[in-house]
């Protein structure tokens, strides 16, 4: 039996049903993405005073910049391979849905260094109160070495807490004062050897290179007796992350996703352009909407946890 | 609409579609300059936002082709907006739910 409304609109609706199928779909997809977009308002807006992350301090601005770029091109070579199936340009329909695909991978690829990048980095609180955050080097059985800067923290500190502590002699900047008014002095624990040198590399604001820091780091060896607490950057490690790799995690899915499909529509899929030219094509507008769908929430979730 | 018709229309539209492109690629650039700029946390959120809504709108109305959409879209839409503005809503309602130390 013939699937109806494939090609030809329904009367009724003016639309072939794929159509309605995929903005139904779409719409419990904003849904979905609204809920936990609400999620991060109510989180961050209740969070205590002076714990969000600022802007540039957990994430690399630069990157999460490449990468809106990635995916809005990708959106681009998308409706343009449509488009020439519209014009009946199959080769060209080829060619640009293979940028797509190269694009999404892109994406993919630029998102695991991101992630990889926090499950490497790790703070460390040591008995003796001093804390040091940076990214692992190596690790044994009696060891840890990090390669960062210490925290000057003033009192209890526990893992995850104020995310907004830069590292010794970060100079000064308006981004950097809020909760840090016990900025300079405090370094006296971390130790007169450490004092000088780790100022210049900042998880800072103003460079927007919140990670993989630039050259100045110092190596910390630090004996694992030593150590009073440490974990990594997970979505465990404190509220922000949570709902960074929450959101970012599940549109990473969607991108996989759209991906696979577009990739078999593109391989094995497209042999329906031979038989059935119009109905192939409106899988590829089909296809399409849900990638610009993937592409519209990362226009948002790029400056939500990036810039704002 | 006969043939060569419909093909001036798409190749028309394929320049809207590089328009759109162009202004994305600005759009992104503006955002990441403008959250540079101090101008209070406020009005940063403000300026991404209503730049985050103008990329949004292209993407949807150009990319999505909703600028020239059937009523039914329209009409599965509208419950759509409803539902995610009530959603947003309510996290400014539960702003003023704060619970007696």
């Amino acid at each position: 039996m013939e699937i109806p409304h494939t090609v030809k609109p329904r009367p009724d609706t003016g639309l072939y049903n794929s159509k309605i199928g995929i903005w139904l779909f779409l719409a419990s997809e904003v849904m979905l993405f609204g809920a936990l977009f609400s999620t991060y308002i109510l989180l961050r807006v209740g969070a205590p005073e002076g714990t969000w992350p600022k802007p540039g301090t957990m994430l690399n601005i630069p990157i999460g910049t490449i990468n809106t770029c990635v995916l809005i091109m990708s959106s681009v070579t998308v409706v343009l391979a449509w488009a020439s199936l519209k014009l009946n340009q199959f080769k060209r329909f080829k060619l640009f849905q293979a940028g797509t695909i190269l694009l999404a991978l892109t994406f993919l690829v630029i998102k695991s260094f991101e992630y990889n990048d926090k499950f490497t980095h790790y703070e460390v609180i040591k008995k003796d109160g001093t804390v040091i955050n940076g990214h692992l080097v190596s690790q044994d059985s009696k060891h840890v070495v990090l390669e960062g800067a210490i925290l000057p923290v003033k009192g209890e500190h526990k893992l995850g807490d104020h995310p907004n502590q830069q590292p010794a002699h970060q100079h000064d900047h308006e981004h950097d004062h809020e909760g840090g008014g016990d900025k300079a002095g405090q370094n006296a624990q971390g130790g007169e050897s450490t004092h000088g040198e780790t100022g210049q590399q900042a998880h800072g604001s103003e460079s927007g290179h919140a990670e993989s820091g630039g050259g100045h780091h110092q190596e910390f060896e630090i004996a694992r007796s030593e150590i009073k607490d440490m974990d990594n950057y997970g979505p465990w490690f404190n509220t922000y992350l949570a709902i960074y790799f929450t959101l970012t995690g599940l549109h990473a899915l969607h991108v996989f996703g759209g991906a696979v499909v577009i990739g078999y529509l593109w391989g094995p899929g497209s042999k329906m352009w031979h038989t059935e030219p119009e109905r192939f094509t409106n899988r590829i507008e089909i296809s399409g909407l849900f990638w610009h769908f993937v592409d519209l929430v990362w226009i948002f979730l790029f400056p939500v946890l990036y810039l704002l | 609409m006969s043939e060569s018709n419909d093909t001036h229309e798409i190749q028309k539209e394929i320049r809207t579609y590089l328009l759109v492109f162009g202004a994305l690629l600005v759009g992104t650039v503006l955002t990441v300059m403008a959250s540079l700029i101090d101008v209070g946390a406020a009005w940063n959120m403000t300026i991404g936002l209503v730049i985050a809504c103008t990329k949004g709108f292209l993407v949807a109305g150009y990319f999505m082709h909703l600028m020239s959409e059937k009523t039914t879209i329209y009409a599965i839409l509208a419950f759509t907006v409803f539902f995610f503005l009530g959603m947003m809503l309510l996290t400014v309602a539960a702003d003023s739910d704060v619970p007696a130390v």
